[in-house]
């Protein structure tokens, strides 16, 4: 038998016509770009980087998606069965059409819905967002003192979550089928299955009326005064104004709701933090990097959470949302004055300006957290934005 | 320095997946292992990085030099992996991390092993990948795996495993993932390294047509057990077990 082909003692494929399949065959569309023709680091310095050019997309879609919410909150709101008149007028005035046909005039509701539509839109662009009909006040001062409140409780309860939840599956990962991995997965199971509210109500009667050891409802104690306002977040300003009193029971009243907030999404991002990690786990590329024989912590940060936080920041942008529905429970029974309270007080009184305020936030909100995701898996994954 | 590996036995799940294979690599030298899927090729080859699957048992011995791997502590075979035995994996699509550049992948570890900064691994990284023939290698550095082709994908990976000069290279079967037209660019780059650097390789691979081409000696695995080792030209001329001629009678358009 003679060999199919004569093993060559010299690395030198350069002559040969196999060899130069091989650098331009079989590879993927950018393979020729990759061989050596190509100028030293191209992808740089030829106008704009790669991911300069993924963000300026990722941000132009997300301002025509900003006009979508702006069209879908006012079609939604004026879809609502019931009427405004009815619910912003007294008994009496409603007998009388001229009062009627007044107060319609004045919300601009005698004209017809793409006018409205209109109207609306150029105010939203001039940051004006009607008069709440409940409180007489701009939307947007309402809403520029609960929007804060709101966001400071979500951020520092998904700031909870991601740190406690990825650390929390990364154990259970890693100790797989042991002790610890049986009890995180209890944890989880409790957080995803406890009611929101139940346990908001549970937590508020046993620390605060019982055991006393949290404060009560509210952002801070209701002697204090709220800090001068530079963010809206009472601890983010109560320490720039350096009053660590305010920032202490700022603190106080935070911890119980964002907790409470928080266990739903930590057994969440534990669940699915500890199924990323396995998978990844099980990965060639993670086997290799054993063979190079790296420390293990390495192959733990540089190999395996990179992989697994593509999912994890998937998930912890969906838990997000899930968490500011959430709030809307959280903050009746803390008294929390935000977003929450503000949407349901001006829902049941058919406000239909504070409706629109609150859906073009909430949109707002939700717009900029799939951008942060969407940037974020760029950033991570180079796949995304060289593609 | 060789490694000899002898009456390895690996168990994994209650079943005997190894049952006492021997293997000889000697510097220099390619050992091609062929036997059948499920014979115990890769596993073989992962016994002798101590990467066997979660829960697997290893007995026998397993020398490199005058070392045995088999009873090591984790951190002595840290050192042992990349620095001395290296590893070039089947599917060079899924051997490499997709979000770190390759002059990352292909430094780390000889920061790691051989302590050197960041421009001297940097320097070395383009010297490697010019071995291993990948065009361009100072612009192929920043670049990620997904933008190179297959076949330099695993020219890529072995310049990896060849990153910290180790004396032993066990190459699972490096071309069934590639086109053909690409198999003999890789596999010669085997050969010459081989030879050049005196590297003891043991390459794995179903092909006995891969093998006849590169390997000096050949073994054949069935069921856990070597059944058959010579070099290349006896054991292929004149297979003396009937499954090396079974096997080499099933091979299309081959005259044995
Ligand atoms: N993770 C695992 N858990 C349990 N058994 C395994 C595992 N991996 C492999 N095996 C078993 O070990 C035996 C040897 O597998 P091995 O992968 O070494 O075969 P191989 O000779 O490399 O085959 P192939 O040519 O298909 O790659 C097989 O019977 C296989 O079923
Ligand atoms: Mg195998």
């Amino acid at each position: 038998m003679s060999p199919t082909s004569v093993p060559s003692k010299d690395p030198e494929a350069g002559g040969n016509p196999k060899a130069v399949q091989d650098r331009e065959g079989t590879g993927t569309a950018s393979a020729p770009k990759a061989a050596g023709t190509a100028p030293p680091r191209a992808g740089r310095t030829g106008g704009r980087s790669p991911l300069a050019r993924f963000l300026i997309r990722r941000v132009l879609t997300a301002l025509l998606l900003a006009v979508g919410i702006t069209l879908v909150t006012f079609v939604l709101t004026n879809l609502v069965p019931g009427d405004p008149v009815a619910a912003n007028l007294g008994q009496r005035a409603l007998g009388d059409p001229t009062i009627v046909a007044q107060w319609k005039a004045e919300h601009g509701l005698d004209k017809p819905l793409p006018q409205q539509y209109l109207l609306h839109l150029q105010g939203v662009l001039q940051g004006d967002l009607g008069t709440s009909q409940q409180s007489h006040r701009p939307v947007r001062d309402d809403l520029a003192e609960a929007v804060p409140a709101t966001l400071e409780l979500a951020g520092v309860a998904i700031l909870i979550s991601l740190v406690a939840g990825v650390a929390f599956g990364v154990i259970a990962a890693l100790r797989r089928d042991r002790l610890s991995d049986h009890l995180l997965r209890i944890l989880s199971l409790v957080g995803i299955s406890v009611p929101t509210f139940w346990l908001a109500l549970t937590a508020f009667y046993i620390f605060f009326y019982r055991l006393q050891i949290t404060p009560g409802s509210g952002r801070i104690d209701p002697g204090m005064s709220p800090p001068p306002q530079v963010t809206g977040l009472y601890t983010i300003d109560a320490a720039l104004a350096g009053q660590w009193d305010v920032f202490a029971s700022a603190i106080g009243h935070l911890a119980t709701p964002a907790l409470v907030l928080a266990l739903y999404t930590i057994g969440l991002l534990t669940r699915f933090t500890r199924s990323a990690v396995l998978e990844v786990l099980g990965q060639d590329y993670v086997r290799a990097a054993r063979a190079k024989g790296l420390p293990g912590r390495v192959i733990l940060f540089r190999y395996v959470l990179r992989s697994a936080l593509v999912p994890i920041i998937t998930v912890a942008g969906l838990a997000f949302g899930s968490l500011l529905s959430g709030t809307v429970l959280v903050e009746a029974i803390f008294a929390w004055p935000g977003v929450g309270q503000y949407a349901f007080k001006s829902a049941t009184s058919l406000d239909l300006p504070a409706v629109m305020g609150v859906g073009l936030v909430v949109g707002a909100v939700y717009l900029v957290i799939n951008l942060i995701v969407d940037v974020l898996y760029g950033v991570i994954d180079p796949r995304v934005r060289l593609s | 320095m060789t490694l000899s590996i002898s009456d390895l036995k690996v168990t994994l799940g209650g079943r005997e997946i190894l049952r006492g294979v021997d293997l000889d690599l000697r510097p220099g030298r390619v050992h091609g292992l062929a036997g059948e899927s499920g014979s115990g090729k890769t596993m073989t080859g992962l016994a002798v990085l101590g990467l066997l699957p979660h829960g697997a048992r290893a007995t026998g011995r397993i020398a490199l030099g005058e070392r045995d791997l088999l009873g090591m502590s984790a951190k002595e075979l840290n050192t042992v992996r990349g620095g001395e035995v290296a590893m070039v994996f089947q599917d060079p699509a899924t051997s490499m991390h997709p979000m770190l550049t390759i002059g990352r992948q292909l430094t780390e570890h000889m920061r790691h092993h051989l302590g050197l900064d960041r421009k001297q691994a940097r320097a070395r990284a383009v010297e490697l990948l010019g071995q291993v023939r990948i065009p361009g290698p100072e612009a192929a550095i920043d670049r990620y795996p997904h933008q190179f082709s297959g076949g330099m994908r695993q020219r890529i990976a072995i310049a990896i495993a060849l990153a910290c000069s180790p004396k032993v290279l066990i190459a699972d079967e490096p071309t069934t993932a590639l086109d053909v037209t690409v198999q003999a660019g890789v596999l010669r780059l085997l050969r010459g390294l081989c030879d050049d650097l005196g590297l003891a390789v043991l390459l794995v691979t179903h092909d006995l047509g891969v093998m006849s081409a590169v390997a000096d000696e050949v073994s054949v695995m069935k069921e856990g057990l070597v059944v058959e080792t010579g070099p290349r030209g006896q054991v292929l001329r004149d297979p003396l077990h009937p499954y090396t001629r079974a096997l080499l009678d099933s091979l299309p358009g081959e005259t044995a």
